[in-house]
């Protein structure tokens, strides 16, 4: 949660420099944006390849438990579909690659503001901070009424970290092993996700 | 963008290789942490410049919120179902 703030304090600096005029020309007429992404996804991929922990969970896992992340994929990629019927403003490529931030919001918005521009990126980065907040306000009402598997699909890849706490409290803690490898691996897609739908897939 | 998913691809390769050397691993998760803040710091930048996007706020921001519903929805609907079908304990078992 902590870092959650930190990253959003950043982005409000930002803004606010902007707007006031605060930022040095040569930072804002030159493009460095796609070398900074490279060299982002460079430097996450080593820390998922890493992460002892993330693979350790991965390996001791039965069948059962990679069907979770795959619901959390059909689910919003449904919701999505239903949406675009009803939303004329955007690409369904363009309303697919924000779902699929699955609240990472801060990796999200970076690589769709590089691919789409900064108007989706705002929407990316508004709609995933807001898929974390609504999983954490109704977690605990999605467990009893839609089962214990529905507060970690609705966290999306947030329910390896700032989600986790309540899904355990709300599923029960027999669930926070699912949690937990449910948010790694879409953690893990969605960079080639993203990517994948906004390329022309 | 095929560039992008080779240049992931070899970052877990070579995070795999050093995943011994604690402190590679931490400095490059400092790193990573790092690039995101200035990467989400530029966006803001970028959005406060823009004065379309500042007018629209609104609406990007009433699209977002449909979209979260809309993917939540989606994602506990078919939880459930599996749910149902898949995990939930049965009776006699219990």
């Amino acid at each position: 949660m902590k870092s959650s703030i930190i990253i959003l304090l950043f982005f409000a600096a930002g803004v606010l420099a902007g707007f006031a005029d605060f930022i040095p020309s040569i930072l804002t007429e030159n493009d460095y944006s796609q070398w900074a992404l490279y060299l982002l996804m460079f430097l996450v991929g080593i820390s998922i390849g890493a992460d002892t922990a993330s693979l350790k969970a991965i390996r001791s896992f039965n069948l059962k438990i990679l069907l979770v992340p795959v619901f959390t994929i059909l689910g919003t990629t449904l919701g999505t579909i239903i949406l675009w019927f009803f939303v004329t403003d955007y690409s369904f490529q363009d309303l697919l690659s924000v779902g699929y931030g699955f609240g990472y919001y801060s990796l999200s918005s970076i690589f769709i503001t590089e691919i789409r521009g900064e108007e989706l990126g705002v929407v990316a980065l508004l709609s995933n901070v807001m898929r974390e907040i609504i999983t954490l306000l109704l977690a605990p009402l999605f467990a009893i009424y839609l089962g214990k598997i529905a507060p970690i699909c609705s966290g999306g890849a947030t329910s390896m970290d700032t989600t986790l706490p309540i899904i355990s409290k709300s599923s029960g803690n027999e669930y926070a092993i699912i949690s937990l490898f449910h948010g790694i691996i879409l953690t893990i897609l969605v960079p080639f996700l993203v990517t994948l739908v906004l390329s022309g897939l | 963008m095929l560039t992008v998913v080779a240049i992931m691809v070899l970052g877990i390769a070579l995070g795999y290789l050093i995943r011994k050397k604690k402190a590679l691993v931490f400095i490059n998760n400092k790193l990573v942490m790092w690039a995101i803040y200035l990467l989400l710091f530029l966006l803001g930048v970028a959005i406060g410049t823009n004065q379309v996007i500042l007018n629209n706020l609104p609406t990007l921001g009433f699209n977002a919120f449909l979209i979260s519903i809309s993917t939540i929805l989606g994602s506990v609907l078919v939880a459930w179902l599996g749910y149902l079908l898949w995990f939930k304990p049965k009776n006699n078992r219990e």
